[in-house]
């Protein structure tokens, strides 16, 4: 991963919360989120671990996990979290930090069953995972 | 839904023909992109929904109702975003230069808030009640959430089993019914899919149910295909399916991967 | 060649105007296409140019006018030159295409044609920036929209017009490749959709069996005055 290109110049914590919206200073490291996940499993690390590797400015490490590419936008942390943090947008901003350093997460022309496919799950694929 | 989810607008079409109350497709209408784009500054993925509401103030409409639980939810969270956000509204119109300007007049709804008024008339078209059938209610993410565009109670809906009490089927409780189907990792990532399936149908099973009702192109698709994954083969209706078969209409059912016929002919529902 | 040429040779009956190839200041005559100024200022080319008629595509050009902030695209064969104009040629287009056997697209059986083999019409956020850019006034962002609905039809009619010169491609923020997804649809519309014509299928055996190779050959040889008078002069019957 083009990590240089990530680090450079922006501080990842005020990018997130700018992306986002949300402020992350107001986890209180409850794991409501996590708890509801139904994709928590597939995580390699919990929502609010994420969120602390970011306050702590060590975004190398919320990299090199797959936690907001695991992340389906469902929404069900959001509606749950006890702060009202928006917890999709976070994940969003993440994703979106990365793709728009020009990092994509699926390779559109690797698709190999995109016949079999409805379009609005390629759509949305590709609306996540490519910049 | 022209395609791959086509059984849904078919027999959405013809049940609310038998309803009165007809759908008429719009004249324009581009993809909304499926998923909402969350980010703050993001305005670009919002033109294709909004782009769309100028279609229907150009055609005088002021209500846009959609079949698809995706383009609800990203249609709805892209108008309201425009509504709530003026300089939004300011930089999209600029952008949309030969288009007259959106002026945020456009209301968009679900087929189920158009229904959820019309229990009266469901109740006088069905010819032949389903009684035999037992099914489980799948409503997914799209319908309930964020809890600003719900549909129904965010954690605790009852909008589509009472539409389904109305048919005559015997709808059974389903805690699992607002958990997300995995969505479009079925692109990339089938294996969280099928894990989500499975734990979906295989409840479903368990309390008894024969088939599995839900109103989203991208869930019917995630729990009809990856079911070849698991050791279950339940059907998966779109509710307007069941409408159809309840109002004695001719469905065609073509899309279906688990075939749905020869549980319908088991239950005297189909010869 | 000095931006001065015409005046050096006493024209002074012709309007000139001012254009700037590539930074470059040139004076033209007024009324050349943005081509043939090309040419007058002296560049020779050897790519980038074919029919000069508008149909091969082989032209497209970027240029920006006096206080105007947008760029605008077009053919550089049928776009008159502008006093204050700048201008550029764009090379040849390196754009994806998809290889497929034409008998085993048949759109009843694949209902997702099209996004199978171009997936990047899945990114596209109904910008219009392609529809703006198109030289032959092409509702490119809806035939873009009907082969992600699996219109196939639809797509190959709206693109009919298509020259293929590429300017939607180079302007799309989705790395769509519009053109050759386009022709892709009427190809398949051609052999799948539209009715079959017995009588092109007449006049391809009659081309086979070498009924036309006579006249074909006296073609060929005819001088360039004659071959033009039989052009205007030739049979032209309603079809059926």
């Amino acid at each position: 991963m083009k990590l240089k290109k990530l680090t450079r110049d922006i501080d990842f914590m005020d990018k997130v919360e700018e992306l986002s919206g949300q402020s992350l200073n107001s986890c209180i490291r409850c794991g409501t989120c996590a708890a509801g996940c139904p994709f928590v499993e597939d995580m390699e690390i919990l929502p609010e671990r994420v969120f602390k590797y970011i306050t702590l400015g060590e975004f190398e490490k919320v990299l090199e996990h797959n936690t907001m590419w695991i992340c389906a936008a469902c929404y069900t942390c959001s509606v749950r979290c006890p702060r009202d943090i928006d917890i999709a947008k976070i994940m969003e901003a993440v994703r979106q930090v990365i793709l728009r350093a020009n990092i994509d997460m699926v390779d559109v022309d690797e698709v190999d069953n995109i016949e079999e496919l409805p379009q609005l799950a390629v759509v949305g694929c590709f609306r996540k995972e490519t910049g | 839904m022209k395609t791959k989810a086509s059984d849904y607008e078919t027999s959405a079409m013809k049940v609310m023909e038998k309803l009165g109350q007809p759908l008429v497709e719009m004249e324009d209408w581009y993809c909304c992109g499926a998923v909402q784009s969350l980010t703050e500054d993001d305005i670009m993925h919002q033109i294709a929904p909004i782009r769309t509401m100028c279609c229907a103030q150009e055609q005088g409409e002021d209500e846009v109702v959609t079949l698809c639980d995706m383009c609800y939810n990203v249609l709805r969270q892209a108008n309201d975003r425009m509504k709530d956000k003026e300089d939004d509204l300011e930089t999209m119109n600029e952008f949309l230069d030969e288009d007259p300007d959106y002026e945020g007049g456009v209301e968009v709804y679900h087929l189920f808030h158009i229904l959820k008024g019309m229990e009266d008339e469901i109740k006088d078209a069905v010819e032949m009640p389903l009684d035999d059938l037992v099914v489980a209610p799948y409503y997914g993410c799209m319908l309930l959430r964020p809890d600003n565009v719900a549909v129904d109670e965010t954690e605790d809906p009852e909008i589509m089993e009472d539409m389904l009490e109305l048919l005559g089927v015997k709808v059974l409780e389903n805690p699992k019914r607002t958990e997300c189907c995995g969505s479009y990792h079925t692109v990339n990532r089938s294996d969280i899919v099928e894990k989500r399936v499975e734990d979906i149908v295989s409840y479903a099973v368990e309390e008894g149910a024969e088939a599995i009702v839900l109103s989203c192109p991208l869930c019917q698709f995630n729990l009809d295909f990856h079911q070849r994954a698991t050791d279950f083969d339940v059907p998966i209706f779109y509710i307007t399916e069941l409408m159809a078969l309840a109002f004695g209409l001719d469905i065609d059912m073509k899309n279906h991967k688990i075939d749905p016929r020869s549980l319908l002919k088991e239950k005297g529902i189909l010869e | 060649m000095t931006p001065d040429k015409a005046e050096d040779e006493g024209n002074e009956d012709v309007e000139m105007v001012e254009i700037f190839v590539m930074g470059k200041r040139y004076r033209v005559p007024k009324g050349l296409t943005i081509m043939t100024a090309l040419e007058y200022a002296g560049y020779k080319f050897t790519r980038g140019c074919g029919c000069r008629g508008g149909f091969c595509g082989a032209c497209s050009t970027v240029f920006r006018t006096e206080d105007e902030y947008k760029l605008k695209m077009d053919l550089a064969c049928q776009t008159a030159v502008e006093d204050g104009m700048f201008l550029v040629q764009l090379p040849f287009m390196p754009a994806v295409r998809a290889m497929y056997d034409i008998e085993e697209v048949e759109p009843e059986e694949h209902d997702n044609i099209l996004l199978d083999h171009y997936p990047e019409i899945a990114r596209c956020v109904s910008c219009n920036t392609c529809t703006k850019a198109c030289p032959q006034d092409i509702e490119v962002m809806d035939y873009v929209q009907a082969a992600l609905r699996g219109d196939v039809e639809r797509c190959a009619d709206l693109s009919f017009d298509c020259i293929q010169c590429g300017l939607c491609s180079i302007r799309c923020p989705a790395d769509i490749k519009h053109y050759h997804m386009a022709q892709m649809a009427r190809r398949i519309t051609g052999r799948y959709i539209h009715e079959h014509s017995d009588e092109l299928e007449k006049r391809v055996q009659e081309i086979k069996n070498g009924e036309y190779d006579e006249t074909m050959k006296e073609m060929v040889e005819m001088e360039i005055d004659k071959l033009k008078k039989t052009y205007e002069e030739r049979d032209i019957r309603e079809e059926g």
